[in-house]
This record gives C-alpha cells, sequence and structure tokens, in this order.
C-alpha cells in the first residue's frame, strides 16, 4: 500500500466511527437526516483533501463538525441549496450551542437517529439499508454486498428513504411516551433482522455477511446504553451475544450446520457468552420478561450446560410456554414439545407433538421432531416413513439429503 | 472482526488527568459497543516464560530485560477492520503518550478457523 493509499484509509477509518455521532448531531440542526448526511459526506471530502497532508487533527470529530457546518452555511449564501434546504440550513444558523462539542454527550442525537432511521413511515428494507448506512456507517456498496442486493438497489432505497421521512415531516426526535414501545419494538425488530440475515450466511458467502452479526451487535450494544432502563434491548443484545457466540461452533468443515447439541461447545465463544449472560441479568432485574428475553433465557440454558447432557431441559419447556403466551405460535409450541420429551420423556413429547401437528400439516420440522422421538420409542418403520416424508417436504437440497440418510439408516 | 492490541508505553508517566482522560475513553468505546475488553499486563517478572522442550516444561526465573519488564496495556475491539482497529489505537496512544502498540487480528468463524 503506498503512503497515500494508506491516508486514505486511515481517514476513511476515522470518519466511519465518528458517521453516526456526526450525523446525529447534523441532524439535529438540520432536522432531516438526508441533508445531515450529505454534509456530512462533504466534511469527509475536506478531510480526504487535507489530512493526508497536514496530519489527522487532534480533535477529529470538531474538525469535521466544524466543516460539515462551514461548508453548509458556504452553500447557503453562493445560494446553490434547493429552496427546502435553505428552510434547513436556517435552523442550523441559529443553533447557538459550540458544535464543535461532538464528544460531548451526543446519546440524546443518536437515540433520535435510530428512532427516524426506523420509522414506521419506511418499509422494513428501507429501515435496514438506512439504519446501517447512517448508524453502521456502512457505504452502499458494502450494504450491497451484505444482503447480496445490486448497489443502485440499495443506493435507491436509502435515497427514497430518506425522501419519505422529509415528505412525511417526520421530526428528529424521541417520538412521544403513547408511541414510544412501538417504536423501540421498530428499533429492536432492524438490529434482529441485521443480526439474522448476518448469522444466515453460508461458508463461502461473501465476508460482508457474517460482518452483519458484529454490526447488529454493535448496534444493539449502543441502543443499550442509549435506554439502559428497558428490559427488551438488554433481552435483545443478549439473545444476540449468545446466538453469536455459537457461529464458530455451528458449520462443520464441509459447511454443513451442526445441531445444537452436537455442537462442539469448546469452540463456543466465552467472552460472548458471558456478556449475554450479564445483559440477561440486567434484563430480568428490570422487570416482566417480555420476547427477546424469553428467547435469551431460553439461549442461556444451552449456554450455561458445559455439556449438552447437562441441559436443564424442564426449564426450557417452561419457558417455551411462557413465549406461547407472548406469541402463539404451532413453531413455539412444537419447540416446546421437544424440550418437554428431552425432560420427561419421548412419549410425553410425542403426545404434545400431535397436539400442534394439525396446525403445521406441511412443516418438514415436524415431521422430523416426530421421527426422531419415534426411533426413541423403538418405532422405526414409523419413523423412516417420517423422516422420508420430512425429505419430501423441504425444499432444501442439503436438508434434504440429510433427512434421506437418517431414513436409510435405520 | 476481533482485535488484540497491546501497548507499551516509552515513559511510564502516569498522571491523574492522563488516567482520567483513559477512563473516559474506555467509557466512550463500551458505548460504542467496540471495547469487549481493556487492562493492564504486569512484566514478566510476575510470570515467567514456561518453555517445553522434548517434553520437559521449564519456567524461568529471570532476570529480564527492562522492555520485557514493562508494564503493557491491553484492549480487545471488535471493528470492522484493521483501519479501524489501529484509529483506536491511534487514540489510545495521543492520550496515553509515545510508545508502541501490536495489533492483531483474533481468529473469528469467518478466518478460516479450522
Amino acid at each position: 500500500m503506498t503512503d497515500t493509499n494508506a491516508a486514505i484509509t486511515a481517514v476513511r477509518a476515522v470518519f466511519r466511527v465518528e458517521h453516526a455521532k456526526l450525523v446525529a448531531r447534523l441532524a439535529r440542526m438540520v432536522r432531516d437526516v438526508g441533508v445531515a448526511e450529505e454534509l456530512a459526506q462533504d466534511a469527509l471530502v475536506a478531510a480526504l483533501e487535507t489530512w493526508p497532508r497536514d496530519g489527522i487533527p487532534d480533535k477529529p470529530a470538531a474538525w469535521l463538525m466544524t466543516t460539515a457546518k462551514r461548508r453548509a452555511l458556504n452553500a447557503l449564501s453562493r445560494g446553490r441549496m434547493l429552496e427546502r434546504k435553505h428552510e434547513e440550513l436556517g435552523h442550523m444558523t441559529t443553533t447557538h450551542e459550540d458544535p464543535a462539542d461532538l464528544d460531548d454527550d451526543v446519546g440524546d442525537d443518536l437515540l433520535r437517529l435510530m428512532f427516524v432511521s426506523c420509522h414506521p413511515v419506511l418499509a422494513p428494507e428501507a429501515r435496514v439499508a438506512l439504519t446501517l448506512r447512517l448508524l453502521g456507517g456502512l457505504t452502499t456498496e458494502e450494504i450491497a454486498r451484505a444482503f447480496l442486493v445490486a448497489e443502485p438497489t440499495i443506493a435507491q432505497r436509502i435515497v427514497r428513504a430518506k425522501r419519505a421521512l422529509a415528505d412525511a415531516k417526520v421530526p428528529f426526535e424521541v417520538p412521544p411516551a403513547a408511541e414510544r414501545a412501538a417504536r423501540l419494538a421498530s428499533v429492536c425488530a432492524v438490529i434482529y433482522l441485521v443480526f439474522n440475515e448476518g448469522y444466515s450466511a453460508s461458508a463461502g458467502d461473501d465476508p460482508m455477511r457474517p460482518a452483519l452479526i458484529e454490526d447488529a451487535l454493535r448496534l444493539g450494544r449502543v441502543l443499550a446504553g442509549l435506554v439502559p432502563d428497558e428490559p427488551e434491548v438488554h433481552g435483545l443484545c443478549a439473545l444476540m451475544e449468545l446466538h453469536a457466540s455459537r457461529a464458530g461452533a455451528r458449520l462443520d468443515a464441509n459447511g454443513e450446520s451442526v445441531l445444537l447439541l452436537e455442537q462442539n461447545r469448546a469452540r463456543w465463544d466465552y467472552v460472548l457468552i458471558r456478556r449475554g449472560l450479564d445483559a440477561l441479568a440486567r434484563a430480568e432485574q428490570l422487570g416482566g420478561p417480555g420476547p427477546y428475553v424469553l428467547q435469551a433465557e431460553i439461549s442461556a440454558c444451552h449456554a450455561r450446560a458445559i455439556v449438552a447432557a447437562d441441559t436443564d431441559w424442564a426449564r426450557i419447556a417452561e419457558l417455551y410456554g411462557s413465549l406461547a403466551v407472548l406469541q402463539p405460535s404451532p413453531v413455539i409450541e412444537l419447540n416446546r414439545a421437544m424440550a418437554i420429551a428431552m425432560a420427561e420423556g419421548p412419549a410425553a413429547g410425542l403426545e404434545l407433538i400431535e397436539q400442534v401437528a394439525s396446525k403445521l400439516p406441511r412443516y418438514p420440522w415436524l415431521a422430523a421432531a416426530r421421527a426422531d422421538l419415534l426411533v426413541k420409542l423403538g418405532r422405526t418403520d414409523e419413523a423412516r416413513g417420517e423422516f422420508t416424508r420430512a425429505a419430501e417436504l423441504t425444499t432444501n437440497a442439503h436438508d434434504r439429503a440429510k433427512l434421506l440418510r437418517r431414513a436409510g439408516e435405520l | 472482526m476481533r482485535f488484540l492490541m497491546t501497548y507499551t508505553a516509552k515513559v511510564q508517566d502516569h498522571t491523574p488527568e492522563k488516567s482520567a482522560a483513559i477512563d473516559k475513553l474506555v467509557a466512550e468505546n463500551i458505548k460504542a459497543g467496540i471495547l469487549l475488553d481493556t487492562g493492564a499486563i504486569l512484566g514478566l517478572g510476575s510470570g515467567g516464560r514456561g518453555t517445553l522442550d522434548r517434553g520437559n516444561f521449564v519456567l524461568s526465573n529471570g532476570p529480564y530485560s527492562a522492555s520485557e519488564e514493562a508494564f503493557v496495556g491491553y484492549a480487545i475491539v471488535q471493528v470492522r477492520d484493521r483501519a479501524e482497529a489501529a484509529e483506536h489505537a491511534r487514540r489510545f496512544m495521543m492520550i496515553a503518550g509515545d510508545g508502541e502498540c501490536e495489533i492483531r487480528q483474533l481468529m473469528g468463524p469467518s478466518d478460516g478457523m479450522p
């Protein structure tokens, strides 16, 4: 790498570290996230021009902020901006606070930026793209690669999202109390969606995909710091940290997924497990368990078991029961049945599966679960039939091969 | 990506102001979700160097050189890339003072872990 390239890489790294704070503070001043991001980009261009020559300033965040503001005022005086922006930039000139203090308590602005990026006027995929762009500091190219979508599609999605926010005159603020719970749930859902997208990456995918796991973890941690009294936010963090802790053990040498109970637990990431359990403890101190907390508690039952045989299945069954009350779903019932089977024996589990079977007539994992329990009960012929049926129902070639192999082994 | 960063100061000159500034940086990095762990490592005399030679384990007793005995600070950060790790190292050293920082990536699930 040449010195110039190295300098440019360093400037971009500073910019990414500061991006969310810079956009958040600017958005508070101009009341428009689109304009705020353009100003931030202007500041990046200026930094790329001067930092490689003069070195990184002592307070890069303040430098970027001051530059963004100066650019905005210059543009305004030369009348180069659209009418709409004039009005927004007008807000800025009347803001008296010192814009250079970016390091001081930018938290409220970051929280506003999170709420606005996940606003219900936007479609879910637009919320995800905008959140990764503005708060994650990802480029459109990086988002496109992570989501296996063409770059122009993402660029357009972000442009439209910004316009939709401006058209709907979405205020740059934390929602009022009456809307807060639903809006916070939307922020959590966006972060969890990013996480799951990264978690579903397969071996050989662009490394930008699994990197989404870490982006989601960081966003979750930032959110938890901004709203420390919300149990579900800590629950979401706990769930993500605990799931992420198994990333190194969930695929075998051939890239095929390894079932939780068959994973090599020495390969779990105990730094993330500790963080997950800490986040869960905070959530539990704060109050009644919501869906994220319950799912995290289930995940924690596995994390606490040093060997699979130590798993507290009775507790897991109980937690699935609570989850089914909050979010009635036959899949949760099925999971509960399997936990009961582990706790009380295959016959008890099978009985519950039969109760839920009619609600999941074409679900391959119900047939596979039933087959597993039939094997344990020695009803081999029936088990073989269920594995074959599960193989017929699945659309995933890997899974079909695995299920047929199991049928053949009986 | 996760990086382990270790820092050795050129001169050991702790002041309350410096400690407070480092504490502030640590708090900011925790809030930003990037800092997983940080702390100080004592000199080699606090433990020693274990060597296995043809099945024979030996723990060294010193003496050690000044650089081996120096305090080392460490941090484990979770960031997008090497450049971002370097930026955090730079920020830390701007406060902690002249010295040397080693930045190494920790192997993760997508880095060809066996």
